[in-house]
């Protein structure tokens, strides 16, 4: 369970600049709740997932995790327990070093000595995670990472991030970047290992069909609020159009997002 | 002709170490420790105060740790003082400076001519061996091999990979739940170590020390490093470093062939300047070439036909 009470952010105070990121925002996610969120450019989609995992402290308000306190944890400790995502296929995995090695550190966090190596062990289990990817990434485990292609790189990533299965994943846009059919295959992979794992995940789309077919409830953002919740009944009988006329109806002008696809 | 290669090959081994240094805060952490001058002087002051005292064997642990110390007040100001990675290499080595000639209890030279060192010591133990003339280059080549040893053992941990995606991937590294300013502070201790060791063995191999043996080993060991990649290619590890190893006596045995031919022996930090100029300018400049050839070949208001 993730339980943002009242967090707010505002970069460059005072200034001229000054920018609203997060304004007293409220959230329940109780466990297994596969939720995605969608908004305008600038509405605090990426801003909610980087105080939740840690990249900026917020202003005020708590985040509780499993009702551990987390608000003023340093990101890379957080990290133990939310696999995160990015719209940047590169910010996952380190280029120069092979598959495994990358998914050893993956694996190891936080349950493995310092100074233990990769054992045979490992290995096998590396190769038996790698081969429900499909992509035949268990025959390669000894090339470098850079050497994958970004969809590759990207299931990869989920992956690693859900090697040991996290309190809570994030996935920011992670699929944007990818061409249309690699984005579809990352999609139901995410899907398969959201449902298997029983994983509790919150997803930024710019896609408002995907929003609508993937997990159980979705949120609508918009100048670092949550303008709309909806989950069950309601959410089902959703189409993309009823979508963009309760945004229009909630903040009194067309949704806009340079990437936002309708389809 | 002979002594001058073994000559050479002394001097490479020795400096190999200060290479393998940057092969770990270089290569694999991508942080450019201009501390390096100060702290090769610093092992080599230490190490041979240390000599004097009459410690040979303590001379080698003593230096290692100095080194270190110096390599951890690097990584602090860069990791949790927010001054830029280069610019703590260039305060510490400036600080530095006056710490060696502290140590040296304010002298800027101390001679060891008669003084008992790790080499004087072997020079004991091999006597009557076929190796007996070879004593320096047995205890260069003994630290070489346990640097590589221990580099190719420790880049193969959880640590040490840590430390390698340190300098590919920071974000990675936080998201395997792991600091990266602790793995910038692990990685230039143990690097800072091997360039204060190379400097303890070439004070006591040349039996003196005076406050500029440092000066411009940044960049000879960079040089070295940077001819070493040509030569080794890609691999693991242990070929890499043995590849930083070679590149150090490959720029011994070039420098010591221009000396033969005359080049005055102020020239060496110019050589290696250059070294490293043409090894990171040259790739550069040539990915610029098809720009470049555009712009010759460039007519204007002419279709391609």
């Amino acid at each position: 369970m993730l339980e943002l009470s009242h967090i707010s952010k505002t970069f460059n105070p005072g200034t001229a600049n000054e920018r609203k990121a997060l304004v007293d925002l409220s959230l329940k996610v109780p466990d297994f709740d596969f939720i995605s969120i969608i908004g305008s450019n600038g509405a605090g989609k990426s801003s909610v997932f980087n105080a939740i995992a840690g990249s900026f402290f917020t202003d005020s308000g708590s985040i509780l995790l499993d009702g551990e306190d987390i608000t003023l944890q340093p990101e890379y400790v957080r990290a133990r327990n939310i696999g995160r995502l990015f719209q940047d296929p590169m910010r996952g995995s380190a280029p120069g070093m092979t598959i495994e090695e990358n998914l050893s550190l993956a694996a190891s966090a936080g349950r493995k000595s310092w100074f233990s190596h990769i054992s045979k062990k490992d290995r096998e289990a590396f190769r038996e995670r790698l081969s429900l990817l499909g992509m035949g990434l268990e025959d390669r485990m000894q090339q470098p990472v850079g050497l994958l292609s970004g969809g590759q790189r990207q299931a990869l990533t989920l992956m690693m991030a859900t090697f040991h299965p996290p309190k809570l994943l994030l996935l920011d846009e992670h699929t944007a970047a990818l061409d249309p059919a690699t984005a579809d295959k990352v999609l139901a992979l995410t899907k398969e290992i959201v449902e298997t794992n029983h994983l509790t995940c919150l997803m930024v789309t710019h896609n408002m069909q995907t929003a609508l077919d993937l997990g159980n409830r979705t949120l609508m953002m918009d100048h670092g609020r949550i303008i709309y919740d909806v989950r069950g009944d309601e959410r089902s009988k959703l189409t993309v159009n009823d979508l963009l006329v309760l945004f229009r109806k909630a903040v009194g002008k067309n949704l806009d997002n340079d990437r936002m696809m309708l389809g | 002709m002979a002594s001058i290669l073994q000559t050479a090959l002394e001097l490479g081994l020795i400096s190999s170490l200060t290479v393998l240094a940057l092969f770990l805060s270089y290569t694999m952490l991508n942080v450019c420790d201009l501390s390096t001058d100060g702290c090769f002087t610093l092992g080599a002051v230490v190490g041979a105060v240390i000599a004097l005292s009459g410690h040979p064997y303590l001379s080698l642990p003593a230096a290692m740790l100095a080194g270190m110390i110096s390599g951890f007040v690097t990584a602090l100001l860069q990791t949790k003082m927010g001054i830029d990675s280069l610019l703590s290499g260039i305060i510490v080595n400036t600080g530095l400076y006056s710490i060696n000639i502290g140590i040296m209890g304010g002298a800027s030279l101390l001679n060891m001519n008669k003084t008992e060192t790790i080499f004087t010591q072997l020079k004991l133990l091999l006597k009557n061996t076929p190796l007996s003339g070879m004593y320096k280059t047995v205890a260069a080549v003994l630290a070489v091999l346990l640097v590589i040893l221990f580099l190719s053992w420790f880049l193969r941990t959880r640590l040490g990979l840590a430390i390698r995606a340190t300098g590919n991937n920071p974000d990675m590294v936080k998201s395997s739940s792991i600091n990266p300013a602790f793995t910038t502070i692990v990685g230039l201790c143990i690097s800072n170590s091997f360039t204060a060791l190379s400097g303890c063995l070439l004070a006591q191999s040349q039996k003196s020390v005076n406050i500029d043996i440092g000066s411009g080993m940044v960049t000879i060991a960079l040089a070295s490093l940077l001819i070493g990649r040509a030569f080794a290619g890609r691999g693991g590890i242990a070929r890499k470093a043995c590849g930083a190893v070679l590149g150090a006596i490959i720029f011994r045995l070039i420098y010591a062939a221009a000396l033969r031919f005359h080049m005055p022996a102020f020239m060496l930090k110019l050589v290696s300047s250059v070294i490293v100029i043409i090894a990171i300018a040259g790739p550069y400049l040539k990915s610029r070439y098809p720009e470049f050839h555009r712009r010759l070949t460039h007519k204007s208001g002419k279709g391609d036909a």
